[in-house]
């Protein structure tokens, strides 16, 4: 979700753009960072633990948790929260520590 | 590898004030951040200022941020290195800095002086199922809120009710997010009594002697349970209450991010009055080494007002230290000096000034 209307701050999103997560198409706006656009997209879980797989969601947004870690366009562990949305990018999420591919 | 005069590692407003006051007097400054954007915690608090009147008092950080960020681009002798990490400081004074998401390239950059203006982490709190999706730390709220215009959750229970969950929790009503309340462990409100009294009025409840005892839901927060705590801390049972809420916000405290500090061998001191182990420093925010300055929450936590002043007071003393000429330098630095006193003139900065005088390191008079 999106805040719609504020006393203070005015949004000036980027364009609107195509993505995918795990195969299915999402929206979200150019230059904002990519797990902003999963939370706003209504997407809470970003990742996974190594060994007891419990789910990991937006935490710190400065790069420095490793909650938000995803594969992105094949790569793996990318900090979500610092890395910007880009059009047509393809966000999985990953499994384990994550592989090349 | 590179070779600068001065490095500010940190883009906050600590170190977005030294980068700007060192290349006033002609410097040449690399200024290092790790962020997507510069401007540090600013460019988030939608609030307005308190403190002096040179500090920007009235206005609100987004736009103090604005200013500054204009300011440090306006300066050519400033360069900017955005969306890096400094990884490592070795003995010959040489940074290692890893630039790009994927960290795809590595920058060597040796420096005559160095302030550090790292800031902050937050602090985390230990409760049942505290790594749950729902679970955020403040400032990641801010910045999804406030940054990006996007909802963090919808129902928020805000842990710790300082300045920051003070604040955030103003902020989270402001772009229509429910809050159910504030629990705080200690006895009494931190923050400011304005800023409580605003949220009382807008009818959530601050649980004060309470903390968080667990949260509960399959796969982010559904239920979280408060529970008031004696005397010693300790939960008393029986005074559980559950809120139904899909989100908590930790605003339980920062520490100062020193790592760069350890490992260049400044002398270390933990100070609970500063949020940890800090670096000592002298009256002009120099370390026990010559060539390390710091300002800002790396010095002990405090606000984005006096973290401004100790940049100026860092960025001045070490473009000085340099050889740069600056005609009125002992005016200037007094000046600058008895303005942060008079910040701390008041009875919410008692700790931060027991806590400074501990760090401090005596060099005589100047």
């Amino acid at each position: 979700m999106r805040i719609k209307e504020h006393p203070i701050l005015e949004f000036t999103p980027g364009k609107k753009i195509k993505f995918s997560l795990d195969g299915k198409e999402f929206e979200g706006y150019e230059g904002e960072p990519i797990a902003s656009a999963l939370v706003a997209a209504g997407v809470k879980v970003l990742s996974r633990s190594i060994k007891y797989h419990r789910p990991r969601g937006f935490f710190c947004a400065i790069g420095k948790c490793s909650s938000c870690l995803m594969k992105v366009n094949g790569t793996p562990n990318v900090r979500t929260c610092v890395t910007k949305l880009e059009e047509g990018m393809k966000i999985e999420t990953q499994k384990g520590k994550g592989d090349f591919s | 590898m590179k070779k600068t005069d001065l490095v500010v590692i940190g883009g906050g407003p600590a170190g977005l004030s030294a980068a700007i006051y060192a290349a006033s007097l002609g410097a040449k400054v690399t200024l290092i951040d790790d962020g997507l954007e510069l401007g540090g915690q600013l460019i988030k608090q939608t609030h307005k200022f308190f403190g002096s009147e040179r500090q920007f008092a009235g206005i609100r950080g987004i736009e103090i941020a604005k200013k500054l960020i204009q300011d440090s681009i306006k300066y050519k002798d400033i360069e900017l290195i955005t969306n890096a990490t400094v990884t490592g400081y070795y003995e010959d004074g040489v940074l290692t800095i890893i630039q790009g998401v994927n960290g795809s390239i590595l920058i060597k950059l040796k420096a005559e002086k160095i302030i550090v203006a790292t800031g902050a982490s937050e602090n985390m709190l230990p409760f049942i199922n505290n790594d749950l999706p729902g679970v955020y730390g403040a400032g990641a709220v801010q910045t999804l809120m406030n940054l990006y215009g996007v909802v963090p959750g919808n129902n928020v229970l805000m842990v710790g009710a300082g300045n920051i969950g003070l604040i955030v929790s103003y902020q989270l009503l402001q772009a229509g997010i429910q809050v159910e309340a504030i629990v705080e462990a200690l006895p009494t409100i931190g923050g400011y009594l304005v800023h409580a009294a605003k949220i009382r009025r807008l009818g959530v409840p601050i649980y004060t002697s309470h903390s968080l005892k667990e949260v509960y839901g399959n796969d982010w927060v559904e239920r979280a349970v408060i529970c008031e705590l004696n005397e010693e801390f300790k939960f008393i049972s029986g005074t559980e209450k559950e809120f139904e809420v899909d989100t908590i916000c930790l605003a339980v405290g920062l520490s100062p991010l020193s790592d760069l500090l350890w490992q260049a061998g400044c002398q270390m001191k933990y100070i609970t009055e500063l949020g940890g182990y800090v670096a000592l420093r002298d009256e002009n925010m120099k370390s026990s080494l010559e060539n390390i300055y710091l300002a800002g929450d790396v010095a002990g936590i405090e606000e984005a007002s006096s973290a401004m002043l100790e940049g100026q007071i860092a960025g001045l003393n070490a473009a000085v230290s340099l050889g740069y000429k600056c005609d009125n330098f002992i005016k200037l630095n007094k000046s600058l000096k008895e303005e942060l006193k008079e910040l701390r003139d008041n009875p919410l900065s008692e700790k931060v000034k027991i806590g400074i005088e501990k760090a401090l390191i005596k060099r005589g008079v100047d």
